[in-house]
């Protein structure tokens, strides 16, 4: 017992070299997973993708076993799952209270903030690619079992588009975190936003005409929808900044002050 | 060594935490006491940073702890050892400090054995774990890092008697290697044992600070002799005070010195002779008494 608490490591530690940010978000990205509920998210994930490809093969019509289709089929749980995990990863440090550790190990809680969320987009990528490979592998399977002929119509650019979505997505999860800081209450909003409000944009576009004008420069689901929907325009791309900006960058800003001021009990 | 400066922290108009100053010196021990609520884990809160003072600064070897480039390995930190995911297993919670800090993977083992805590107890989620369990464990991660100075809140707390021992002899260990101990605690006996200095506080405020050979020094001596009331007589007669209690010892204002002469003189065997001592109870308990919540509560009786 002595010996290990007096002996330095061997390898001599400079205590005075900061910690990486390379190494943070390294750390934040094991932190997502070895909890049980994270390992259950991952896997959830691929559980998703390979149900929703079987999904496909067996109800999907035979002119419609295309790439494009699998991507979307694929995609589309993603969207649910992957801001899920975003959220967590933040709001965990309160409701588990291990921010208690994580900002006393790096006292500087935007670095953990910024670290926390190149973490999520590296698992959003890597969750697409995922999508994207078992799309391939589902339409050479469909196409094979149907006996049709195999379609690749899904472009480089319109995966772009759909990457750039389901990040925006992820995105609107990390900033939730950072203003709601609660798990339950993130997730709830989350899907407030996602599926209440543009139904209510929907009716009272219904019933304003005016209003239905202007409804894809304020409802961010009807803007990003444009993303999953093939290539969209330029108007429709500043449709799509100007929501997150309304949507995701402000209130971000606000929840990365309160994140920054607030005490950790 | 921590030093604390003038310390202060408010919640709208209530004062958590009123101008506290005071250092925990390396090499030393340093208790910090006071009753539920008296602002120990507030003061403890703003010295890491995870609450911002009101007014003043604490500084660990001359150095605010968000300016220290890697803190686990200045200071280990244990706050609250429920404070961790139950999800998670005790070594991958190491290991999650042992990588943020950058020190060799194999700490994480040597700290294993260090807090004894087995391997299949390791591979365990946390949420299975005792009380003690995560005492062991917070004070691991505390550790891992090889820190020069500790801070733990209540480390006590749910250990058993061979795990406070266990603790005890940890702390003094580290303390006598140089390290800077602060810890705190409602565990009066655990302090009068360990610490070597004593920091009291209630409502906020220091009522007292110093070492505790100096606080605990009474005036007045305790005596036993083969015939107790041949004694008083002769401290009567001598001019002293001095009364026997129901357990048949004497205690007296006079000095351990005079009573020994008195005896002499007397041609008295003593059995027992040393300095009165004021337990840490009866002086945490009179000096927080205006502060703590039962005695504040029979005053509004009255």
């Amino acid at each position: 017992m002595t010996t290990l608490t007096r002996t330095p490591p061997a390898q001599a530690l400079d205590r005075d070299a900061p910690i990486p940010l390379a190494r943070v978000v390294r750390v934040e990205l094991r932190k997502m997973f070895n909890t049980r509920s994270g390992f259950w998210l991952l896997a959830s994930l691929v559980i998703v993708g390979v149900l929703a490809t079987v999904g496909t093969i067996l109800v999907a019509p035979d002119d419609q076993l295309t790439h494009n289709t699998f991507a979307a089929a694929i995609g589309f749980p993603m969207t649910i799952v992957l801001p899920i995990i975003a959220i967590l990863s933040i709001t965990g440090e309160w409701s588990q209270r291990t921010g208690l550790t994580t900002f006393t190990l790096v006292p500087h809680r935007g670095r953990v903030l910024v670290a926390k969320t190149i973490a999520s987009v590296v698992v959003g990528i890597a969750a697409m690619l995922v999508a994207l490979v078992v799309g391939v592998v589902g339409n050479v399977v469909g196409t094979t079992i149907s006996g049709t002929d195999l379609v690749w119509d899904l472009s480089a650019a319109q995966f772009g588009t759909i990457v750039v979505g389901s990040l925006l997505c992820l995105l609107t999860g990390t900033m939730l975190g950072m203003l709601i800081r609660n798990s339950p209450g993130a997730l709830v909003t989350y899907f407030v936003m996602t599926l209440v409000l543009p139904t209510l944009f929907g009716i009272l576009a219904a019933n304003q005409a005016d209003f239905a004008d202007v409804r894809p420069w304020v409802d961010a689901e009807l803007a990003r929808s444009f993303l999953f929907e093939g290539p969209p325009t330029g108007e429709q791309w500043g449709q799509v900044a100007t929501t997150a900006l309304l949507w995701l960058v402000l209130p971000a800003l606000v929840g990365l002050r309160f994140v920054v001021r607030s005490e950790v009990k | 060594m921590i030093t604390i400066d003038n310390l202060s922290r408010t919640y709208g108009s209530t004062v958590a935490v009123d101008h506290v100053s005071f250092v925990a010196e390396a090499g030393r021990v340093t208790g910090f006491l006071g009753p539920n609520g008296a602002g120990k884990s507030t003061t403890m809160r703003m010295i890491v940073g995870l609450t911002q003072p009101t007014t003043g600064t604490a500084t660990i070897a001359g150095r605010r702890f968000a300016d220290l480039p890697n803190p686990g390995v200045e200071v280990g930190v244990m706050l609250d050892a429920s404070a961790q995911h139950a999800g998670r297993t005790g070594r991958e919670i190491l290991g999650i400090a042992q990588q943020t800090m950058g020190v060799p993977a194999r700490r994480v083992d040597e700290m294993l054995e260090l807090v004894s805590l087995t391997s299949a107890e390791a591979d365990r989620r946390v949420g299975n774990y005792s009380l003690g369990m995560r005492q062991r464990l917070g004070v691991g991660t505390a550790l891992i890092g090889n820190p020069r100075v500790l801070v733990l809140d209540e480390p006590a707390n749910g250990l058993d008697p061979a795990g406070i021992r266990w603790m005890r002899d940890l702390l003094r260990d580290f303390a006598d290697g140089g390290g800077t101990v602060l810890l705190s605690s409602h565990l009066l006996r655990e302090v009068e044992i360990i610490a070597d200095d004593i920091v009291m506080i209630g409502q906020g405020r220091i009522v007292c600070q110093g070492s505790k050979a100096s606080l605990l020094r009474g005036e007045g001596s305790v005596a036993r002799a083969a015939d107790a009331r041949a004694l008083l007589r002769a401290l009567h007669a001598s001019g002293h005070d001095a009364t026997v209690t129901s357990d048949g010892a004497l205690t007296t204002a006079a000095e351990p010195s005079v009573v020994g002469r008195v005896a002499v003189e007397h041609q008295l065997a003593l059995t027992e002779l040393r300095a009165a001592e004021s337990g840490l109870e009866d002086m945490f308990l009179e000096l927080t008494a205006n502060t703590q919540r039962d005695t504040r509560r029979e005053r509004t009786v009255a």
